[in-house]
């Protein structure tokens, strides 16, 4: 009986589902990137939109809204996450409070965003209406930090666990506290694995829209405080192409949400290695 | 000799859990003097000095009795100030475990901890402190480099200039040259020597010839018991129990 | 060898009491933070449950069997059916996972045992990039290209259940790629060297020894990606073209929980607003359900 080396069919269908993956890969962002890099300029990044019926505006605003949302969702998930890991990480044993608060941001890392943007809208856009300003950055922004926290809970404690607990011992050994031992040895020692949680967090933040649309308002104005209403990237490639079928915007804003998502991992991936390497001692 | 009482330990015991590992230990520390804890392993001299200076505190399931009477109150108590304690008795762990950080930044991590900002005032206690433990010659030219380049032996050293920085009186080492090779346990040796003229060191060892070379007492430990203590000579040449006689000869451990 | 610093000035080992106190402080903080999951758990339960609860019980049974959808603020008013919606979530959530099950876990295979070390370096980071992209643009992506594409094939409009199909897919796929990848590696080595000693192919050790072992991350992998598909929103609603009717072939329109709520909510008000509440409430359970469903494989199953 001859028995192939190779079965050739399964190993063929194997290579074939690796491929088609990095050519969907490919197909989307050449799609994406082909028909809107030639969108972007200067003048696109950076002028607002044109008036109603004319062409050659710029998406300068929903660019300020994107940093506003992902700005304060970061301000109260980061430390309500890193906070929460080093807490149970450092203070407490592997007990009952802990597994439940891991289930818990499991549960709500779970939930999807269009239900997490509905409780937004309840809570924080008509029943906190006089603190948020209704539809506005603060409101779209404390719904976006529902969904950065659990990313960054579970990130932020797998961190921690990798310093090894002598370190901890020699902080101790020497008279630190235990508050200055977490603040001068675990959490330098930490950081890589926890920024890069938070800017996993970043990006889910970036390229959320179902939340944002029923929390932030939509409004095209250029924001002059957090509490305005206003109109993230991903808003606007969606409200572009349902109201003026304006296609060239949509690929423009696509075009620079992928660039900055793409720009974000790069950078992050490099600074983790050179903090890891310093780490290390090489 | 002729020497004052720095720790004086009495009928201590401790529990993990349901187990004993310290069983009636009373025994007087001298100061300024080497004090070698030798047995087979498990016996307990690890978990005695982790007493000492509260380091069991951080494991679960603790309970402790007895009196280690420091400086004039007893450090078990509950309203000692365990952090201020880690500061006048220090230890060293048997893996060395420098920080992820210069060497400079390591040894100056207790005093800049404990409030000292002055940059001065930190250069001459690195520098200081290296000198004690007789690593500065090696390592004056890269106190900016990171700590985990150095060798094994490199580090150990380090660690005890860490602890040297914070101003200890009592230096507690557990097993501190079990993971080095011989040319730097012999250096780790030497520096004891120099140390004990000004600190009390306590130093668990297995190495009984190690013990035989640096102390001027000896404690043998055996299943949680405090067997015999004595002047170095003495309990090496002339044991008083059997079982210790048995240990030091070889016949088991 | 003279003392570091003879001048220091002797240690006082009293307890300090205020040195205590900002420990203390510094551990409540800490906790409140880390028991912030679990209050936001239960915010969200409370405002959704709150919004559409007493809409659900009013509209009752027929909320669910009824399939005539003509939603207006006040309640007497209005016909309150979803089935078809609840029927366009599921259609398309199973599609989604029958064609992208295939090939995310050929995939997540290929990258664990076959693929040569260069290829992987390029394959890994090009599935966390799929990872990256923001649902809008895959619902723009398939917008501009499968909506046509299905037009031209199908007739229709082009918006239709396959075109969901098609981009739910590949949404899901990052999903079960890494995690199914991460079961496979787990799968201790002498499972495969034992296989793969007794003289069986390579094939034959992945199909019948590594399959099974990693199977109940597997299986997670793919109801997690069951998750992600029925809760998808914009790709859905951009796609899906949002007819509240029972699609009666791959071509049909159709519309999903999470597309109907994001339409609609611009403008509702009233009751309306409340039955697309009582959605969501829908929308969560049928999600819980699956989450448990998921816990619950990948702890039965032993490798």
């Amino acid at each position: 009986m001859v028995r192939k080396r190779y079965e050739t069919v399964p190993m063929g269908l194997l290579w074939a589902s690796g491929i088609a993956t990095l050519i969907i890969l490919i197909v989307i962002l050449a799609y994406i990137l082909g028909n809107g890099l030639s969108v972007i300029s200067w003048h696109f990044l950076t002028a607002e939109p044109a008036l109603w019926g004319h062409t050659g505006g710029g998406i300068y605003p929903t660019i300020i809204a994107t940093l506003a949302v992902t700005g304060v969702s970061l301000l109260v998930a980061a430390p309500l996450s890193v906070g929460g890991a080093i807490y149970l990480n450092e203070y407490t044993k592997e007990n009952l409070l802990r597994k439940t608060i891991r289930q818990a941001a499991e549960i709500l890392a779970g939930i999807p965003s269009i239900i997490i943007g509905l409780f937004g809208f309840l809570f924080f856009v008509i029943y906190l209406a006089p603190y948020t300003g209704g539809w506005s950055m603060i409101s779209g922004g404390l719904t976006l930090a529902f969904m950065v926290l659990p990313i960054s809970l579970r990130t932020s404690e797998e961190a921690l666990k990798t310093v090894p607990a002598d370190l901890r011992e020699a902080s101790l050994g020497v008279g630190a506290t235990k508050w200055q031992s977490i603040t001068t040895v675990v959490l330098p020692t930490a950081l890589p694995g926890i920024l890069t949680g938070l800017i996993l967090g970043v990006g889910r933040a970036v390229g959320e829209t179902a939340a944002i649309l029923l929390t932030a308002g939509g409004s095209l104005n250029l924001i002059s405080s957090l509490r305005d209403p206003g109109r993230p990237m991903t808003l606007n490639i969606y409200d572009v192409l349902t109201e003026y079928r304006d296609t060239t915007t949509a690929y423009g804003t696509a075009a620079v949400l992928i660039i900055a998502i793409l720009a974000i991992t790069l950078i992050t991936d490099w600074l983790m290695n050179r903090y890891t390497k310093k780490l290390k001692g090489l | 000799m002729g020497s004052e009482i720095e720790i004086s330990v009495k009928d201590l015991n401790l529990w993990f859990g349901k187990f004993q590992a310290l069983k009636n230990i009373s025994i007087d520390i001298p100061k300024n003097e080497v004090t070698a804890l030798i047995g087979p392993s498990g016996c307990g001299k690890s978990t005695f000095i982790k007493t000492l200076d509260r380091m069991n505190d951080l494991v679960d399931n603790v309970k402790v009795t007895g009196a280690v009477m420091y400086n004039g109150r007893n450090v078990l108590d509950a309203d000692t100030d365990v952090v201020e304690l880690r500061k006048e008795i220090g230890m060293v762990f048997q893996k060395p475990n420098p920080f992820p950080k210069s060497v400079y930044d390591n040894v100056a991590y207790g005093p800049r901890v404990h409030g000292m900002r002055n940059k001065k005032t930190l250069n001459e206690i690195v520098e200081k402190s290296l000198r004690g433990a007789a690593l500065w010659d090696e390592v004056s030219d890269r106190l900016q480099e990171s700590a985990l380049r150095l060798s094994g032996g490199q580090q150990q050293r380090l660690c005890i200039a860490r602890l040297l920085a914070v101003e200890p009186n009592v230096l507690l080492m557990d097993e501190p040259a079990s993971a080095l090779d011989p040319i730097a346990t012999s250096k780790i040796e030497d520096l004891l020597h120099v140390l004990r003229k000004d600190y009390t060191i306590i130093i668990v060892t297995h190495n009984m010839q190690q013990a035989a070379r640096v102390s001027s007492h000896t404690a043998f430990f055996f299943l949680g018991e405090l067997v015999e203590y004595a002047a170095t000579i003495d309990l090496f040449e002339r044991p008083q129990d059997k079982r210790t006689e048995d240990y030091v000869t070889g016949k088991f451990g | 060898m003279i003392r570091i610093r003879p001048n220091i000035a002797a240690r006082s080992l009293r307890r300090s009491r205020i040195g205590e106190a900002k420990e203390r402080i510094i551990e409540l903080l800490l906790l409140l933070c880390a028991i912030s999951s679990v209050c936001a758990i239960f915010l969200i339960i409370f405002f959704i449950f709150s919004g559409g609860l007493s809409f659900l019980i009013q509209a009752g049974l027929t909320f669910f069997t009824s399939s005539v959808w003509r939603p207006t603020d006040s309640f007497a008013a209005g016909s309150w059916g979803i089935f078809p919606i609840i029927i366009g979530s599921l259609i398309v959530t199973f599609g989604a996972i029958a064609i992208g099950t295939p090939l995310g876990l050929g995939c997540a295979i290929f990258l664990a045992e076959v693929a040569p070390s260069a290829v992987r370096r390029l394959l890994i980071p090009a599935v966390n990039a799929l990872a990256g992209v923001p649902s809008v643009v895959y619902g723009f992506f398939a917008l501009l290209v499968i909506v046509p594409w299905v037009r031209d094939q199908f007739g229709g409009y082009g918006t239709s259940v396959f075109a969901c199909w098609l981009i739910l897919s590949i949404m899901i796929l990052p999903t079960i790629i890494s995690i199914s990848t991460d079961s496979i590696r787990a799968v201790p080595r002498e499972y495969k060297e034992g296989s793969l000693a007794m003289g069986a192919t390579r094939w034959q050790t992945i199909r019948s020894v590594l399959i099974p072992a990693a199977g109940s991350g597997i299986v997670a992998s793919v109801i997690l990606g069951m998750g992600r598909a029925i809760g998808e929103t914009m790709a859905v609603l951009m796609v899906a073209g949002n007819s509240v009717t029972i699609p009666n072939s791959i071509s049909a329109p159709t519309s999903t929980l999470t597309a109907q709520i994001a339409l609609e909510m611009g403008y509702a008000t009233g009751a309306h607003r409340e039955a697309l509440f009582a959605m969501g409430i829908v929308l969560f359970v049928m999600i819980m359900l699956l989450t448990g469903l998921a816990n619950a494989a990948s702890r039965r199953r032993v490798a």
